[in-house]
């Protein structure tokens, strides 16, 4: 995966853990098959304005792969349903100026999605129904409305854990386990 | 050797290193893990793929279960998961599962940790809950993790961590009457934010903290992660110590500060300052005075949870009331079994607290728990399902947090929902008379 392109999901800042899984869903076990497919119909399900626009009820993906988020999204609680939830979705890739620290992080060691920071992302300035482009290589997002190219942080200690694809195959690849 | 923050000198003694900094990242030897009921069928499905069904856990004496949030309820998926608990717990012979029903049952996990003599200084802890920095207060480095780095952490006794930089939050002075460690801790979190201290250990300092009491410091190491903080810390003091001994445990030394350690910003506070603050709705960051907000109609009073069901809570919350009757429905959720039993132990004036919450009109939880701290399944004991306005003593006030996503909800102190319980609208304790 060197180019994401698609139609972007934008979202506010501070959008927390109980936004994107309400707290009673916790009760869903996000290891077994079916409840990563009950999480994935009920990812956003928090939204004040609630999830019928995002997810496609019929199949439980979501209608876009890219979300765009103002500051600090994914705060709040430490589940990993949150992260597990819109991997299931078919979310790849949120990018925001910052995130919260655990759910950062279970993204990575989940290997879910992707999280992507851009320090000068304003989400204001992103026009919905047009696609942007993250290029993983460059590190580098595109909005074509705003006719900018955003700089993404490196993704530094953590790019091992990446590149492997979670947190068990980066430490079998360092022959730990 | 450079100096170093609490945070770096127990991440280096856990790395096996004499020395490490802030950005940093190591592989970590933890001394404990825990997990709860709703994440701990996910760690036990990771375990389970990953090492395989009859791996061993790193150690059955130091991974802990703890079923706290969905527990006395009919609901399914919530009991199934308490039977996971149950199989995992017996096929892997875990020494401390405090489970539902049974005497061991104890209640919050955060709390309960401490009480089961799980949380000791210099030691590094993790829990499947944002809100495992509460053991911060003890001088414990404690962060919550999602279901994978635990199952890791499990299977193996480490975890890959980052060195935090450090915060510096040095409280000075007496704290008047009718102010706590709860007021502190959302005045702080005005100023900080949300993510103020995102990637960062909050290491709490100075007199006040010196004089404070073990429960009040986990009100105040609890509420960290609402800053973003990855933890929060204190070096134990005397009654932190006094507090694990009346457990049984002889805890070592506190590790402290070196002087001249690198804090990449320290925040002052005069504690004989502070008044009541309260948390608006939708944010524990929207910080007020209560007087600011003073005579808002509310039509629920909850106490409870980690952060203000803890027994300091209950007594504050009993002083307030004692002869006298709540305004509007009020629930009372002890945090644990064991703070249930001092409810009745516990007198003021030859009255048990229990009696004396009951007498006032309080509603009191048959069962210990986090209830509607988090909403919970529909029936869930206080839970809001109407857009009620409420104050309530637990820490979140995001929408939808405690179930009604339009109700709006305020975070105050113990005292201050129990002026707020006896006036039907949000009341200053200290105007209480
Ligand atoms: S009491 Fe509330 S904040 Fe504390 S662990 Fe339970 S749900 Fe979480």
């Amino acid at each position: 995966m060197r180019i994401v392109k698609g139609l972007p999901l934008v979202l506010p800042k501070n959008v927390d853990t109980d936004q994107i899984l309400t707290a009673e869903y916790m009760k869903i076990n996000p290891s077994t098959q079916s409840g990563r497919e009950q999480l994935g119909r009920l990812a956003f399900c928090g939204l004040v304005q609630g999830n019928g626009g995002i997810i496609d009820l019929e199949t439980g993906k979501s209608n876009y792969s890219v979300i765009l988020a103002g500051e600090n999204f994914g705060c709040g609680s430490s589940r990993e349903h949150a992260p597990v939830a819109l991997g299931a979705a078919g979310f790849k890739v949120v990018v925001s100026p910052s995130f919260a620290r655990i759910f950062y992080r279970n993204c990575i060691s989940t290997g879910e999605l992707l999280p992507l920071e851009a320090p000068e992302l304003d989400i204001s300035e992103v026009t919905k129904n047009e696609d942007v482009t993250i290029d993983l290589e460059k590190m580098e997002l595109y909005l074509s409305s705003a006719q900018k190219t955003l700089k993404l942080n490196p993704l530094g200690d953590v790019a091992g854990v990446v590149a492997a694809g979670g947190l068990f195959a980066f430490a079998r690849q360092q022959g730990r386990i | 050797m450079k100096p170093m923050t609490i945070t770096e000198k127990i991440l280096a003694t856990k790395a096996g290193k004499d020395f490490v900094q802030a950005g940093e990242t190591h592989w970590c030897k933890i001394d404990r893990i825990f997990t709860h009921d709703p994440c701990s069928p996910g760690v036990i499905g990771i375990f389970n793929k990953e090492f395989g069904e009859d791996a061993p856990i790193f150690s059955k004496q130091n991974y802990i279960m703890i079923p706290d949030h969905f527990v006395y309820t009919t609901d399914d998926l919530a009991n199934g998961n308490l039977v996971l608990m149950r199989e995992f717990a017996k096929r892997k012979g875990v020494e401390h599962f405090y489970d539902v029903g049974t005497p061991d049952y104890k209640g919050v996990c955060h709390v309960a940790m401490v009480e089961g003599g799980h949380v000791r200084p210099n030691e590094l802890m993790l829990g499947t809950d944002s809100h495992t920095v509460t053991a911060g207060a003890f001088g414990c480095f404690a962060i919550g993790v999602g279901n994978t780095d635990a199952a890791y952490a499990l299977g193996t006794g480490e975890i890959l961590l980052k060195v935090p930089q450090s915060i510096k939050v040095q409280i000075e002075g007496k704290m008047p009457d009718a102010v706590s460690a709860k007021d502190l801790i959302l005045f702080l979190l005005g100023q900080l934010g949300v993510n103020g201290a995102t990637y960062k250990t909050l290491e709490f300092c100075g007199s006040t903290l010196e004089a404070m009491g073990a429960e009040e410091r986990m009100t105040l190491c609890n509420m960290a992660t609402e800053a973003g903080a990855k933890s929060g810390i204190i070096a134990p003091n005397q009654a932190s110590t006094d507090y694990l001994r009346a457990l049984g445990l002889e805890p070592e030394e506190g590790l402290q500060a070196d002087e001249g350690a690198n804090y990449i910003q320290t925040i002052k506070i005069e504690a004989s300052k502070m008044v009541p603050i309260v948390a608006k709705p939708n944010s524990p960051d929207h910080s007020a005075r209560v007087t600011e907000v003073s005579g808002t109609k509310v039509n629920q009073v909850y106490l409870g949870s980690c952060t203000g069901g803890k027994l300091e809570d209950f007594r504050a919350f009993a002083a307030q009331v004692a002869g006298r009757k709540v305004q509007v429905p009020t629930f009372a959720v002890p945090a644990t079994q064991s703070v249930f039993n001092d409810l009745i132990k516990e007198k003021i004036a030859g009255v048990s607290l229990y009696e004396i919450l009951q007498a006032a009109g309080v509603l009191i939880a048959p069962n210990a728990g986090c209830a509607a701290c988090c909403g919970g399944p529909k029936g869930t004991f206080g839970r809001v399902d109407t857009a009620l306005t409420v104050v309530s003593t637990t820490n979140r006030n995001f929408p939808g947090r405690m179930g009604n996503k339009e109700a709006r909800v305020f975070l105050t102190s113990a005292q201050t929902a129990a002026a707020t319980a006896l006036m039907g609208v949000i009341t200053d304790p200290r105007n209480l008379n």
